[in-house]
């Protein structure tokens, strides 16, 4: 498989007053189009910033970050912000709904930036969420949804652009077992089935473990990139 | 599409916290009913002045209007070309019962008064029942309905300005050709003040107060009041003639700092509101910084973040503004009731309603733009670690 997403010599050195704090140091990481990836490491270890940075909603200090031959760091924020609507979908630990948009609304928010009509819309929203389980949810706010089920309303917003990569945060820290079983059997489908290719930060094991590859980072290195999932 | 989508989702947001928003809209409605009610009441210490005939012009002394002067001038002004008709008048300053029920009371010339000031409606009969006793007054129809009285009905008022005390016989009402006229006046003979006054205070006799004189060519006031004045230049009681409009305003002028007052209270009261709006407004921006990061994860610009909020802002402000106005008419129309011997007029005219929608508008823009600008700012990645 040709890499999706190519990163070499990546850092990132945010400041806290005028003190420079390195969090990310000399990454080299290659992602192979239709990979699923786990990042691993302990808190500060700098795998959520790496994640941020390959979302595109975060920028590097030095290094190249190309995904799919874009130099997303170069991007102006505009330019960027349109890249990330066509290319990304997010799943955040809280899930992040609108919590005044029910269900439907919440799915449909990134093909308002797309030019579908409003017909077209709903046909790409409910076959989103008929993917998730949620077909009869439609209409249901964020308030009266199990996070289980708020999870896979934002794994359907992730998917409704169909976009090429999925960025994940620790999708299943915040549920129950169960429901961090049916949230990864989902994000299974997306890699397996779709060919969507996934990079997710976790604490969990054996959530990794659903992963084709792990990737371990510790105090902002990368100490093992070849790990296998499955 | 993407309007339309900013506006529900701005009146979705508005009514999160029902009561904070309701609370919000019903400061914003009191702050525009209060500042529509004080600048009506602006509007109406100058409205008499605006509704003033651009064809009348007053003449008294120019020392100050406390001095009189000789009802002799009559002549020699009707005599000035361009003076079409002339009358006068003095204020009589009776009191009726007690202060608390004043009302404006003016010795007039009865033959050629209500010529001059035919806004002033008499049916005839009741006007020359009026011309044959000289004991006889005109009242205008609010005063003759606050006090109860009738046609036929006997006035006892005490003297201020000329002593002792004074009966007079109701014999007519008038009634304003619109309603912007002032129905609140209660008009004697001159003729019978000057007549009693002559025994008990001949230094008063023969004197009025102002001379009322109508013009045949508005456009030539100017040429006709300086034509009036230097005819009694040098003499020991000059003259100062000028519109009917600029005399009214003259009064205005002597309580023009209360004005001022009054103005400056309706604008801070405006001010206040709209620092509670902007408090309400960075509340709201701070709980949802988390929404709005991850809105602009999702690929939406920091634009649309800012009118998200400036959306809701104004939602609010207009809601409120709206509410206001409409509630401004019933609130000025009772005002007006409870105020009726203070104000010829109480209207709130298209210009305050305006000024209100106005207000409300900009209250919503200015709340808005300090969370507006933050939140647009603000990192993904420090929105997205925002606690809620």
């Amino acid at each position: 498989m040709s890499a999706l997403i190519s990163i070499r010599s990546l850092g990132k050195t945010y400041r806290r007053g005028n003190q420079p704090v390195p969090v990310l140091l000399g990454i080299d990481l290659e992602i192979a189009a239709g990979d699923y990836v786990s990042l691993m490491g302990p808190s500060g270890s700098g795998k959520s910033t790496l994640l941020n940075l390959i979302a595109g909603i975060d920028k590097p200090s030095s290094g190249t970050l190309l995904i799919d031959g874009v130099d997303i760091a170069a991007l102006p924020e505009n330019d960027l912000a349109a890249w990330r609507a066509a290319n990304v979908g997010f799943v955040f630990q809280f899930y992040n709904l609108m919590p005044v948009l029910n269900a439907f609304e919440n799915v449909e928010l990134p093909l308002l930036l797309t030019p579908l009509g409003k017909a077209e819309r709903r046909d790409h929203v409910e076959t989103a969420l008929a993917m998730v389980g949620l077909a009869d949810r439609m209409d249901h706010y964020p308030n009266e949804l199990s996070g289980g089920q708020q999870q896979r309303v934002a794994i359907a917003r992730a998917l409704i652009t169909d976009p090429t990569l999925i960025v994940a945060d620790e999708p299943t820290g915040d549920l129950d077992r169960q429901s961090a079983d049916d949230v990864l059997n989902l994000l299974d489908r997306l890699n397996g089935e779709l060919g969507k290719t996934i990079v997710m930060v976790t604490h969990d094991p054996k959530c990794a473990a659903r992963a084709r590859r792990l990737v371990h980072l510790e105090k902002g290195v990368l100490i093992d990139g070849g790990g296998e999932g499955h | 599409m993407m309007a339309s989508y900013v506006v529900r989702l701005a009146s979705k947001n508005m009514w999160r916290h029902r009561l904070r928003t309701g609370l919000t809209i019903a400061g914003i409605a009191v702050a525009i009913v209060s500042f529509g009610l004080l600048r009506t009441v602006v509007d109406s210490w100058y409205a008499g002045a605006e509704l003033s005939s651009s064809a009348r012009l007053i003449t008294r002394a120019e020392a100050s209007l406390s001095f009189s002067l000789p009802v002799t001038y009559g002549e020699r002004i009707r005599r000035v070309p361009g003076v079409k008709d002339v009358t006068w008048a003095i204020w009589f300053g009776g009191i009726y019962i007690d202060e608390k029920h004043f009302f404006p009371q003016f010795a007039v010339d009865a033959e050629t008064y209500f010529d001059v000031y035919p806004e002033f409606v008499v049916p005839p009969e009741q006007l020359a029942a009026f011309k044959r006793d000289r004991r006889g007054v005109i009242v205008g129809r609010k005063t003759m309905q606050k006090n109860g009285w009738k046609i036929g009905d006997q006035v006892p008022l005490k003297g201020t300005i000329y002593p002792g005390t004074w009966s007079f016989t109701i014999r007519g009402v008038y009634e304003g050709a619109d309603d912007k006229v002032d129905e609140g006046q209660f008009l004697l003979h001159w003729s019978y003040v000057n007549e009693k006054i002559k025994a008990l205070l001949p230094s008063l006799a023969d004197r009025v107060g102002v001379f009322v004189i109508n013009i045949k060519d508005p456009g030539e006031s100017a040429a006709v009041s300086a034509a009036i004045d230097s005819g009694f230049r040098n003499s020991l009681a000059e003259t100062r003639t000028e519109t009917q409009k600029a005399f009214q305003l003259g009064f205005i002028a002597m309580v023009d700092t209360i004005l001022i007052a009054i103005q400056t209270v309706a604008y801070v009261v405006i001010l206040i509101i709209m620092a509670v709006m902007a408090n309400t407004m960075a509340m709201a921006a701070r709980e949802r910084m988390r929404e709005y990061a991850t809105l602009k994860a999702l690929g939406f610009h920091d634009r649309f973040v800012s009118v998200l909020i400036l959306g809701e802002s104004l939602s609010m402000s207009l809601a409120g503004g709206l509410l206001g106005v409409a509630l401004t008419f019933p609130l000025a129309d009772a005002f007006f009731r409870a105020t009726r011997d203070l104000f010829l007029v109480f209207t709130v005219t298209p210009a305050t309603v305006a000024l209100q929608v106005a207000s409300s508008l900009l209250i919503g823009i200015c709340a808005a733009l300090a969370p507006a600008w933050n939140s647009s700012r603000v990192r993904i990645v420090d929105g997205l670690r925002a606690v809620t």
